[in-house]
């Protein structure tokens, strides 16, 4: 047949343009298609590693506002991590809205932070290193700013959440969250 | 050697300090294979791309799993229901087990077909026995894991087992359970065990292949190879046989994970454990069958030995007297094609192990047709011994074999040599 | 030749042992369920949204009453065409315990979308005391936990009958011809117009033991569409894929035959 001592299959007995193209196409088509189907079969371990149903489920959060009075900060969990939502009293929407830009570490505007001015909803992760600020209680200390104060490394955070001394370089995170009644809001 | 030099300055540069370039080369793309392979070559491979699906989507489903008795059966539910794509992932390792099991017998079969086990490939037939052994550890630890009931009563059962032991069994199964029953202890050591042990698999897989590689492959003539004439190089031969095995085989694996992923397990393992509760029928997994109607079928005393560690010992042996079947079978030619007795006896030992699983899957007091299911399993117990210690070697020895070919060419070459 | 013989008495003896394997065994089991006909059977089968809402009401009504079904999620049931604002709802109208309280006190509340299904009874010991002893299962699994599955369910559901002439009963069971060994504590879950169906299907036992089957096997397997779907894609990619490897090896192979 078409063996040779040196072993092995030849082609040398093909007619050359037709059987070369034709195996080539089979060859390119095939592997093509099997690399599809490989990368096809690994996304399902990558995406596996994605958050779950049931960790997607616990996304959002929702809070009723309703006994929540004026002057009142509660934390609630969302995403594992605290939210400070805090109903502000009139003195403390007005010392934060007159503060200027220029005195900001991180300048933003208190009606940027707030949907509406008397509920003032962050995210009670310090900027710096991720401690808890302390001020929710009304016997914690609030800092030099009327707010929140952070005790690993003296951050303080005025009445908008907006970091005023200390080592924190951004104000205390807003995280997404809209008002579904004038007192039930869903945040995530 | 082939002192192959290549072009890209990169490829130079790695293969100066680590030729692993020139390895793949030799061991994968010129290495030299027989050319009459038929499919029931195929079944190695598979089993190594097999190995490494279950390491895959058993690393994936770890991220989720929790090894805790109170967690284990609802963090499987929860990969289930809840972890993206992990009804897949469960589903493709759970049936890749049954899988690995078909291809590895298969495979394991072929060898004593063709006498693949015979010098100078002796030591990779006791690798592949000490692999089937680790494999077989493996699985019955990863089938504990989801903790249902069978995976409950199946750790109870086989444990058990090794009370049999004389003077140490109590204290050897006590150290296996980290307690004084399988609970929380056993759980958790299982599954650090079921994860490592498939990497030490995958060490033996290398160890096997180097050596394989020493004498190459066995053929369906079982005449060694004489030549270049009798061999191509693997690739792109067998590289393309083996893809396509793989795609066929994989046809048939994904119609049991899609179609019918519960066909090859058992519904009580959807019962969360009840140490209180044995089911009615403990089953282990149908790979397991066979090894466990051989250990129900010593029902006897010997002598001073109580029936219980003969039961064991004939388990254990079952798979140990593999290790001896180089030296057993005396014959000089390999391939059952030239070896009319040993053909017909090879496919009674075939039927008596399917025998054997069948018998394993039913009570012992169960009957067929009036003849006791016990009985049966004895029967087919003892054939099983008596065909590998007696028949095997007087058939090698007394045997008259057809005339072999003079070589693997002229075996595949219409009408003469080449 | 002679090796072709022997594979084809292999396969023979194979499938006599696998069919004997079945009639072997079936000493102290119930009578076989009848094989019903599914909406979800066969390669292309799914869940029958209007039945298996049907069957949720029955699970709701009669079955919650003793048999939790803990491994399900109230927003799993959008999985069988709930809405957002019934799943609300539903959940709602359930409590289910939370807690500890800035006092350090467990409390319940109303249930929301992401809790799993409220447990009638807190324990499996306040179970077993509420039915003299006896246990009743969660349901989450069981068509995949029994042998016959979604048949034996609803076999089960219709299989309450008298005894036959001569079998004493033990104290407080009842005969179903189909529940292993015959003797059930289960009292009959299902009468007739024991619920009403919004769609206004009769409510016969046969008709809410179909269709709580087919709840079940939904809270069981609610993957199953997706898989069967995504299983028809697959396999038709495997098949055209070795297809061409197939025709790719007989071209590289054609100068060794």
């Amino acid at each position: 047949m078409s063996d040779s001592a040196t072993g092995g299959g030849t082609t040398a007995d093909m007619p050359v343009t037709d059987e070369k193209s034709r195996r080539d196409f089979l060859l390119i088509s095939t592997a093509s298609v099997g690399v599809v189907g490989t990368a096809l079969a690994c996304w399902p371990l990558i995406h596996a590693m994605n958050p779950a149903a049931d960790t997607l489920a616990l996304a959002s959060t929702e809070v009723d506002l309703a006994p929540v009075q004026t002057g009142q900060s509660i934390t609630v969990v969302w995403r594992g991590k605290p939210v400070f939502i805090r109903r502000r009293t009139a003195d403390e929407i007005k010392t934060a809205e007159a503060v200027p830009m220029d005195k900001l570490i991180d300048p933003e505007a208190d009606s940027k932070r707030v949907k509406k001015p008397e509920w003032l909803i962050m995210v009670g992760v310090c900027t710096h290193l991720g401690c808890i600020p302390l001020g929710q209680r009304p016997n914690d200390p609030h800092g030099e700013f009327g707010g929140w104060f952070c005790p690993c490394h003296g951050s303080h955070y005025d009445t908008s959440g907006r970091i005023r001394k200390g080592p924190a370089p951004k104000n205390l995170e807003v995280p997404p969250y809209q008002f579904v009644s004038d007192t039930f809001i869903r945040i995530g | 050697m082939a002192a192959k030099s290549y072009s890209n300055p990169i490829v130079k540069w790695i293969e100066y300090r680590l030729p692993i370039f020139s390895f793949l080369d030799h061991e994968l793309n010129e290495y030299p294979t027989p050319r009459n392979l038929n499919y029931w070559w195929n079944f190695g491979s598979l089993a190594g791309i097999i190995l490494v699906i279950m390491i895959a989507t058993g690393i994936v489903l770890a991220m989720s799993y929790t090894p805790h008795v109170d967690y284990a059966f609802e963090s499987v539910e929860r990969i289930m229901r809840d972890v993206n794509y992990g009804w897949l992932l469960r589903y493709i390792h759970t049936n890749g087990g049954s899988a690995f099991f078909i291809v590895v017998y298969i495979h394991l079969f072929r060898g004593m077909y063709y006498g693949s086990y015979k010098a100078p490939r002796e030591l990779l037939w006791i690798i592949g026995v000490v692999i089937l052994l680790a494999m077989m550890a493996t699985a019955f630890m990863g089938y504990v894991l989801p903790w249902g009931q069978m995976s409950f009563w199946a750790a109870t059962v086989i444990t058990n087992l090794f009370s049999a032991v004389p003077l140490v069994g109590e204290s050897i199964v006590t150290w296996l359970w980290g307690g004084f029953s399988v609970d929380n202890p056993t759980l958790n050591r299982f599954y650090s065990l079921h994860y490592l042990l498939p990497f030490v698999i995958f060490a033996l897989v290398f160890v096997h292949l180097w050596a394989l590689h020493v004498h190459k492959s066995n053929n369906p003539t079982g005449v060694d190879i004489k030549g270049p004439q009798d061999t191509i190089p693997f690739h792109p031969y067998y590289t393309i046989k083996d893809t396509f095995g793989l795609g066929a085989f994989m046809i048939v694996f994904m119609f049991f994970v899609f179609f019918a992923p519960n066909f090859f397990g058992e519904p009580d393992n959807y019962i969360k454990a009840n140490p209180l509760v044995t089911p009615a029928h403990i089953v282990p997994e149908w790979y397991f069958l066979p090894y466990y109607a051989i250990l129900r079928a010593i029902t006897f005393d010997i002598w001073f030995i109580p029936a219980k560690l003969i039961g064991v010992a004939a388990m254990f042996g079952s798979i140990l007297i593999l290790l001896f079947l180089p030296w057993l079978d005396r014959s000089k030619v390999r391939s059952a094609t030239f070896r009319p007795v040993y053909k017909q006896v090879f496919w009674v030992f075939v039927v008596d192990c399917i025998i054997l699983g069948w018998v394993g899957a039913n009570t012992p007091d169960a009957e067929f047709h009036g003849i006791k299911m016990l009985w049966i399993g004895q029967a087919a117990t003892f054939y099983y011994f008596f065909h590998i210690v007696i028949l095997i070697p007087l058939i090698s020895v007394f045997e008259t074999p057809r005339a072999l070919p003079d070589s693997i060419s002229q075996a595949v070459t219409p009408g003469g040599k080449s | 030749m002679n090796a072709m013989r022997k594979r084809l008495g292999l396969a023979l003896a194979v499938a006599l042992a696998l069919g004997l394997a079945a009639g072997a065994t079936m000493a102290a089991e119930g009578g076989k369920p009848p094989a019903q006909t599914w909406s979800f059977d066969g390669l292309f089968g799914t869940y029958d949204r209007a039945a298996a809402q049907r069957g949720f009401l029955v699970y709701n009504t009669v079955c919650a009453a003793c048999h939790s079904l803990s491994l399900v999620a109230y927003r799993n049931l959008d999985g069988i065409g709930f809405k957002d604002d019934a799943i609300k709802a539903i959940a709602a109208a359930k409590e289910v315990p939370d807690g500890p309280n800035d006092q350090g006190e467990m409390f319940n509340r109303p249930g929301q979308p992401a809790d799993r299904f409220a447990r009638p009874f807190a324990n499996d010991n306040a179970a077993r005391a509420a039915n003299n002893g006896a246990l009743p299962p969660d349901l989450s699994l069981i068509t995949k936990a029994r042998k016959g599955g979604a048949d034996y369910i609803h076999a089960l559901m219709v299989g309450y009958k008298e005894p036959p002439t001569g079998m004493q009963m033990m104290e407080g069971m009842q005969y179903n011809a189909y529940f292993p060994g015959n003797q059930i504590a289960m009292l009959p879950p299902l009468s007739e117009g024991q619920v009403e169906y919004a769609d206004g299907t009769k409510a016969t036992i046969p008709q809410m033991a179909h269709d709580v089957s087919t709840f079940l096997t939904w809270a069981a397997e609610p993957e199953m569409e997706e898989r069967k779907r995504m299983g028809v894609k697959v396999l038709l990619f495997l098949i055209v894929l070795t297809a061409m490897l197939y025709a790719l090896k007989r071209q590289i192979w054609t100068d060794v035959h």
